[in-house]
């Protein structure tokens, strides 16, 4: 019944934000690509919450969109609200966060992905992976069509085994009631793929017209938002945004949950996989943090034409009948309509240690996986990983070297970098403690980290790229002419100082130094002494934060020259551990399993000592030794 | 890749004569140009050169050793990079008081075999000796692993560990601020980062304070007895070396000329300087005033100032009390078995009670309180040799330092209105420093704090 459906550069599999960002990047690389979903009414379908971004995950968005993605893009023209979160933190962690129309986000994606070139995009189930000595070539689906491939990209989300809970009911199921993929799963056991199963879980979605919102407060968007894309200037949304509202669980919602946990799947054991500690649901809130009375919920409205509000804070798996009435004791819920129940669901996921860093799996050379089934949870997690692996899936198909972003260059290096290195025992979302250089890792300069790369693989247009340069020079020679602009302790300099409430000048200093000072900006020197070439505020932001923060951003830009040296160290790929006289057990198993690409790479092992990392370096050292004698000789 | 400068000693420690502490790294010269007090400057002596001179902390200016060091330029030196080896007086203390200050001046405290791992690696070493190489690094560090966790074991460890909980308790409410903007946790403001870090350092100051103790402990205190002829010196040195018959010793100076008896108070050694200058004044001539003890004076952390209460003050006396009110001085009256005819409040005016002291030497009454006197002076009050931990090994003290310098840095921060994400570098600086004495690393556990100890979720 098979017959040869196509042939393919790049195949990718699942159409959620990590398939979409995959496909539409290989096919923009000029690899003929295949994006095959099992239901095309769900590409870039928001099964959880109606939004996108907030403290790493929004930076995610931008590196994306820096690197020439689409989500930030999508987004934008997509939107509902717009904040900008922790304004009143350094700028290092200033996040956007946005609240999307679902319905449109999705509309406008598919939209995209059906014009882009190179593109096909087909409904079908992937269910067996053609895999040749070791090499992925392909797929064959539920009807038998094969699709021959030079590489292939997994993105399978939750489908993958998925199982929904709620209460005593378990069924197998993906996302809001979609097909899971069942048969694909024990074809990536066959192939030699390890498999985990997690768990993760959404709320009850409510009806607008049953809320009584004046029992809530109201939390607007910014009035003059930013956005997520370097090339959006503007969304006329914009000036019509809609609010989100903030209300609180109640004693009573407590004692409900309390009286029906024998209820709960969480604690009944039907629920085997293991769930994310920074999501859990209200339930497992409740009994671990008894002593707090009460949580906040958050209503959020899914969309402009839809009158369904996510109810954010009450993720759950408790029984239908249970949900509603913990709904019913929230106040301004009191007489709530349930349109969605919420569920727990559980999936297989590929151990992500068995990647490298490119994304390819290490069993099956030119088979790459993406998103969820690497272990994360998130829309942007899964478009971050979605982008690197249609990238190198691309350069793959075209023999080129794969490409990697390190942990100084973007949020998506930390994330990939523990994933393939750590690996995760539960779904793995970033957050902005896990960059170790954070201060670099701004929301503001994702273009000056990634912008480059994205035009070198050819997903940055010659245009964008000149823009970019040129925005680049203005705030370089802007940043030079403060240094040399002298300000002296005249009239005019001193109003403004004591206006902003700081010391006056004793002698004359240059801009640098004066807008170093905590009370005065970018803004306040302006007025004194504006530039002489036309500036953007973008490129005002950037002068600012670089001048002001220059002490500590040259600290960790050290630290990284510094670790730097131990990431240029390359370890071969055939290196073979068990013949390295010396190394603790420990450290051999986990270095044959890893297989670290770099010393820095193998130091960020648990497990691995500087005594071992010591060893290798001298088993390296002796072998290139030997090399070298081989080839004089 | 070995492009830091790394320090360690390279003699076995012990009590030998002589003990070497190795720099290494392409640095190795400026950092030991500055602390080293010589008529040649090692930036401009020609390699493979040995100079003669002292170590000296620049900060203080104190002088830590009579030294020879020799300078051995890269790549003609065991590691192929530049070389300083300075050669000190044997002993654990003059070392160790060597490679702190190189340890505290920013050169790093070499692994476990480092020194030839980086010898290899340049290429000073034949392939055939790569897998000795490794056995050296392995021994010596599972030799520093051993030590290391029997430290982490100990009482060190039982001080630290709840500093390192105070931390990252700070550390995980600032990280549930900046990634749970909107979550109902209170923000963390820059008094509480104050307070919080300002406790820290109070207990980061204790340990290291503990280290000046236990180098007390182990160095003793260098003491002065000062006082005109007659006062009663030399009645005091036999009145103390009674009660400590069998401590008394002889060490021949080694960079100074006078000779120092050792004698134990309760516990504390004391280095009595110029002893031999007392017995002979007592003996001989009278004449010999304070001059030749004024010498020892400069060099000393405690003077025991004795005055004969039996006299009026003599004018050198009075010079005295004014010129010693504001060192470690602890004023005797001696001879309180025969009348007091001494103005005791020119005395009173400028010493605390609790600073002086009336013995009888002759009758050997009021040592004790002198005893306690000086207890007071140097530990606050009770000495607690018994329970108290000393921090003594060099590394802990350099990580205690280092983790002193990010509090400070991270209070200074937040009293300038520096954003929270940045003074977070410097608490988790100061951190990760502790967890370096402890074995500890970072990362996961910082994870675990956040989700055990706030309600987050969607």
């Amino acid at each position: 019944m098979g017959y040869l459906a196509g042939e393919y550069d790049v195949i990718v599999i699942g159409a959620g934000h990590a398939g979409c960002e995959a496909a539409l990047v290989a096919a923009r690389m000029g690899s003929e690509t295949l994006l095959l979903t099992i239901n095309l009414d769900m590409v870039a379908f928001m099964p959880c919450n109606p939004s996108v971004g907030g403290p790493a995950k929004g930076h995610v968005v931008r590196e994306i969109d820096a690197l020439g993605g689409e989500m930030g893009r999508n987004i934008d023209k997509t939107f509902i609200q717009m904040r900008m979160l922790n304004t009143g933190k350094g700028p290092a962690v200033h996040a956007l966060r946005a609240q999307a129309d679902k319905f449109l986000y999705q509309h406008k994606m598919k939209e995209t992905i059906e014009k882009q070139d190179h593109l096909t995009m087909r409904q079908g189930m992937a269910e067996e992976l053609i895999v040749e000595d070791g090499v992925c070539r392909g797929v064959i689906t539920k009807t038998g069509a094969e699709y021959r491939a030079k590489t292939v990209v997994l993105t399978t989300g939750t489908y993958l085994r998925g199982k929904v809970i709620m209460g005593e009911l378990m069924y197998e199921s993906g996302p809001n009631n979609q097909q899971p993929s069942v048969k694909l799963s024990e074809s990536l056991r066959q192939v030699g793929l390890q498999l985990v199963r997690f768990k993760t879980g959404t709320p009850p979605r409510v009806h607008q017209d049953t809320i009584d919102f004046s029992k809530t407060e109201i939390q607007p968007g910014d009035d003059k938002p930013k956005y997520f894309s370097y090339e959006t200037e503007y969304a006329e949304q914009a000036n019509d945004q809609l609010p989100c509202w903030l209300t609180y669980t109640s004693e009573e919602t407590h004692q409900i949950i309390n009286d029906n946990l024998h209820r709960a799947p969480m604690f009944s054991g039907a629920i085997e996989g293991t769930g994310p500690r920074y999501c859990p649901s209200i339930e497992d809130k409740i009994v671990r943090f008894a002593d707090k009375p009460k949580h906040q919920i958050f209503l959020e409205p899914e969309g402009r034409n839809t009158k369904e509000y996510y109810v954010q804070g009450l993720s759950t798996s408790m029984p239908e009948d249970v949900q509603l009435q913990i709904l019913r004791s929230i106040p301004g819920l009191e007489k709530v309509e349930m349109m969605r129940t919420g569920y727990a669901i559980e999936y297989d996921a590929v151990v992500p240690t068995q990647l490298w860093p490119s994304l390819e799996t290490k069993v099956v050379s030119h088979l790459f996986t993406a998103g969820q089934i690497n272990g994360t949870s998130g829309y942007e997690e899964a478009a971050g990983q979605g982008i690197m692996a249609g990238i190198n899936a691309a350069r793959k198909a075209q023999g080129l070297e794969p490409v990697i972003i390190d942990r100084s260059q973007g949020y998506i290096g930390v994330m990939i970098d523990d994933l393939v290195t750590k690996g995760t025992n539960e779904p793995y979302r970033l957050l902005t403690s896990r960059a170790e250089y954070r201060l670099l890792l701004r929301h503001d300069n994702a273009d000056l980290r990634l912008t480059p790369l994205g035009h070198e693989i050819g997903l940055i247009s010659d245009d964008r790229h000149a823009r970019f340069l040129d925005k680049k020079s203005r705030v370089e020679a802007e940043i030079a002419r403060l240094k040399e602009t002298r300000f002296k302790p005249d009239e005019a300099v001193q109003a403004m100082l004591a206006e902003s409430g700081t010391a006056p000048l004793q002698n004359s200093v240059d801009g640098v130094t004066l807008l170093r000072r905590p009370e005065l900006t970018y803004a306040h020197l302006e007025r004194l002494s504006p530039s002489p070439v036309d500036l953007t505020e973008d490129m005002k932001e950037q002068v600012e934060i670089q001048i002001k923060y220059t002490g500590y951003i040259e600290k960790q830009l050290q630290q990284v020259e510094r670790l730097g040296k131990m990431e240029k160290k390359k370890i071969p790929d055939d290196i073979d551990y068990s013949i390295i006289h010396g190394l603790a057990t420990e450290a051999r198993q986990k270095l044959d399993k890893i297989r670290p690409l770099s010393i820095g790479q193998a130091s960020r092992i648990s497990g691995v000592t500087p005594a071992d990392l010591s060893i290798l370096l001298v088993h390296l050292e002796s072998y290139s030794r030997v090399g070298a004698a081989r080839n004089s000789g | 890749m070995n492009e830091d400068t790394i320090a360690a000693v390279a003699t076995a420690l012990g009590e030998g004569s002589i003990a070497v502490v190795r720099v290494s790294g392409p640095d190795a010269i400026e950092r030991v140009a500055p602390l080293f007090k010589s008529k040649a400057d090692l930036r401009t002596a020609p390699t493979h050169t040995v100079h003669y001179g002292w170590m000296v902390d620049p900060s203080g200016g104190e002088v830590l050793d009579e030294v020879l060091v020799t300078v051995m330029k890269g790549p003609r030196s065991f590691t192929a990079e530049n070389v300083v080896e300075i050669s000190a007086h044997g002993g654990i203390v003059a070392v160790q008081s060597v490679l702190e200050l190189l340890l505290r001046s920013g050169v790093r405290m070499a692994e476990p075999g480092e020194f030839t791992k980086r010898a290899f690696l340049n290429g000073r070493i034949d392939l055939a000796q790569a897998e000795a190489v490794i056995d050296l690094i392995r021994s010596k560090s599972n030799k520093a692993f051993q030590v290391a966790r029997k430290q982490a074991e100990g009482a060190l460890s039982k001080e630290i560990t709840p500093l390192k909980s105070q931390l990252i308790e700070l550390l995980a409410h600032v990280e549930v601020n900046i990634d749970y903007p909107e979550h109902d946790v209170a923000e963390v403001t820059a008094g509480v980062i104050r307070d919080a870090c300002s406790q820290v350092l109070a207990q980061v100051e204790r340990l290291l304070r503990t280290a000046n103790e236990g180098k007390i402990l182990r160095e003793g205190i260098v003491t002065a007895i000062v006082g005109r002829p007659n006062a009663g010196k030399s009645s005091l040195l036999n009145a103390l070396a009674r009660e400590n018959k069998a401590i008394v010793t002889d060490i021949p100076g080694t960079t100074r000329d006078i000779v120092e008896e050792s004698v134990t108070l309760s516990g504390i050694p004391l280095r009595l300087l110029d002893t031999a200058g007392i017995r002979e004044t007592s003996d001989v001539v009278e004449r010999i005033g304070v001059e030749r003890s004024r010498g020892a004076l400069s060099d000393a952390d405690l003077i025991l100032l004795v005055l004969n209460r039996h006299e009026p003050l003599h004018e050198d006396e009075r010079q005295l009390l004014e010129e010693l009110q504001d060192r470690s001085t602890i004023v005797v009256l001696n001879k309180t078995d025969l009348e007091g005819r001494l103005e005791l409040d020119e005395v009173t005016r400028r010493y605390s009670a609790d600073r002086i002291v009336s013995i009888s030497a002759r009758e050997g009454t009021g040592i004790d309180e002198l005893e306690k006197a000086v207890s007071k002076l140097f530990f606050g009050g009770a000495i607690e040799s018994a329970d108290l931990t000393y921090v003594s090994n060099v590394r802990h003290i350099s990580l205690l330092h280092q983790s002193k310098r990010s509090l400070e840095d991270a209070i200074t921060a937040a009293s300038d209105g520096i954003p929270v994400d940045l003074i977070q570098i410097d608490i988790a600086a100061a951190w990760e420093a502790l967890g370096e004495i402890v074995g500890d690393s970072v990362g996961e556990s910082l994870l675990d704090q956040i989700f055990s100890k706030f309600c987050l979720g969607k």
